[in-house]
């Protein structure tokens, strides 16, 4: 367990920022791809059909700073358990659910995730393995030691335009998460046919693309996410992110690619 | 200690002088927290101190307040015949008020070793539990299956049919009660699988949880249920 002993320096920030995880949001290719973390074996090596006992599929993805870095906002103990033990049986789950089934073994995750959600009636696949490792892969990069803040440029921008202001957005997005049932995700999310940014909470495990959408950030609103550090004050977790996680660096990144699919708007020319 | 309960009575009159008509003054109770017939710590090793504090004190607390304060938004609304809100309040009622209902069963489902938690049931329930699953091992491993695997936040619930006479196994989702699930059901044992039941003890080995509950359940009082509804 544990990630890189990079202390974070401030090119070590920015590389962190970039070491992203690239979704790709093209149309599900049906061909055998090597996935960002994994290894395939299987038919390849010796001819024969199946491969011999050895394969790997997805490994765990560790999160872009040391499990203490997030001190004192979410603590060490929280994230060894969270991301240790809770994300890697959900990148295990998978995989072992990938060895039983040959038509899924091949797909991205993004594919996994849209093909186990099954049109709203999601496979088992679906709720503690594909859709869980996309969560919480995208998680740890919602979040940055010394996050909060604000947003600037393009992306303070965009969220003047569709919330009318930051505040509003900030307003919107914590009552999404206090006020959700059970189990679930809020998220910021560029819709793709609106060509515009809103705040969407979702149950278990479901996740916006499976209608196609992009998302931005989001927050882990299972209970396991939070109670440990702060055990049942949810509102103190929500702000705690809103204040000191939440990491704009990474919203840019995910908002400048999306914007290669979605058209936000004209240049604006300059009248001669 | 003593199970009180407490349900306190809070009269709102309407002191309006209309023409119109107007609905009859109804009284809204309001509900408080009941008190545990046990201490905190009793249910350990199974459910620790701790957990049940926080759940009492804090989680089941924080429905009833909820709950409290979606009846008083209802009520208003239903004197006002502002029937957009009275919809819109609906799922703050079931998820509070299920909350509410179902914690509140949960607490005398539950009894220290030394007050008979965990002693199988005897009598016209252990009968039919016999009868239907075959044998108590059989249903508890069904309960066990039924509640690891379920997506989320939930309950799994032994009930019975009260038409049909028949025992059952349902879960609900988030703080649905059993009644969601067939209007003739009763619940005679429920197990909170919400993360924060066993979170701080088990982590993410719901399991475990479930195997270890069945040493601090009482039986005592699911035959008292299933013997008013079946008499």
């Amino acid at each position: 367990m544990g990630g890189g002993a990079r202390k974070p320096t401030e090119k070590g920030k920015k590389e962190m920022a970039c070491q992203l995880l690239l979704t790709d949001f093209t149309l599900p290719l049906k061909s055998l791809k090597l996935s960002h973390s994994g290894l395939r074996l299987k038919g390849r090596s010796i001819g024969l059909q199946k491969a011999s006992t050895t394969v790997a599929y997805y490994g765990l993805k560790t999160p872009p700073y040391n499990l203490d870095d997030l001190e004192p906002y979410m603590s060490k103990r929280a994230l060894e358990v969270h991301w240790g033990v809770h994300h890697r049986d959900f990148v295990d789950n998978l995989n072992k659910q990938l060895g039983k089934s040959d038509i899924l073994y091949g797909y991205t995750m993004d594919e996994l995730v849209k093909a186990t959600y099954n049109n709203g009636n999601p496979l088992p696949e679906f709720n503690n393995a594909a859709a869980e490792v996309w969560n919480h892969d995208f998680f740890w990069e919602s979040m940055q030691p010394g996050g909060g803040d604000m947003p600037n440029l393009g992306l303070l921008e965009q969220i003047e335009k569709d919330f009318g202001s930051f505040t509003n957005f900030r307003e919107m997005f914590v009552e999404a998460a206090l006020s959700l049932f059970g189990s679930g995700w809020v998220w910021l999310v560029l819709k793709r046919q609106e060509k515009r940014l809103v705040v969407v909470k979702t149950s278990n495990s479901i996740n916006p693309i499976v209608w196609d959408d992009i998302p931005i950030l989001n927050l882990d609103m299972w209970e396991h996410s939070y109670y440990l550090d702060y055990k049942n004050d949810k509102a103190r977790y929500v702000s705690t992110f809103m204040n000191h996680l939440v990491s704009w660096n990474a919203a840019m990144i995910h908002m400048a690619r999306a914007e290669a699919f979605v058209n936000l708007g004209e240049p604006k020319m300059p009248i001669a | 200690m003593a199970l009180r309960s407490s349900i306190t009575r809070r009269t709102l009159t309407l002191g309006l002088n209309s023409t119109m008509l107007l609905p009859l003054s109804r009284s809204l109770q309001t509900f408080s927290l009941p008190d545990l017939p046990y201490d905190y710590g009793a249910l350990e090793p199974a459910i620790s101190g701790e957990i049940m504090q926080l759940h009492h004190q804090k989680h089941h607390q924080t429905y009833i307040t909820n709950y409290n304060k979606a009846l008083e938004q209802l009520h208003e609304a239903i004197q006002k015949g502002d029937s957009s809100t009275v919809v819109k309040l609906q799922s703050a009622i079931k998820f509070n008020g299920g909350g509410h209902v179902n914690h509140s069963i949960f607490w005398k489902n539950l009894a220290p070793i030394r007050e008979g938690g965990g002693e199988p049931p005897k009598a016209s329930l252990g009968w039919a539990i016999d009868t239907h699953f075959g044998s108590l091992e059989s249903l508890i491993q069904k309960m066990n299956a039924e509640g690891a695997g379920l997506q989320g936040s939930g309950w799994v619930w032994v009930g019975v049919n009260k038409e049909l006479k028949k025992l059952v196994i349902e879960t609900t989702p988030n703080q649905d009660p059993l009644v969601t699930k067939g209007p003739h059901l009763v619940p005679l044992l429920g197990i909170d699988v919400w993360e924060h039941a066993y979170y701080l003890q088990y982590k993410n080995v719901r399991p475990d949880y479930l195997k270890n509950i069945w040493k601090v359940i009482n039986w005592k009082y699911a035959s008292e249920v299933y013997e008013k509804e079946c008499a």
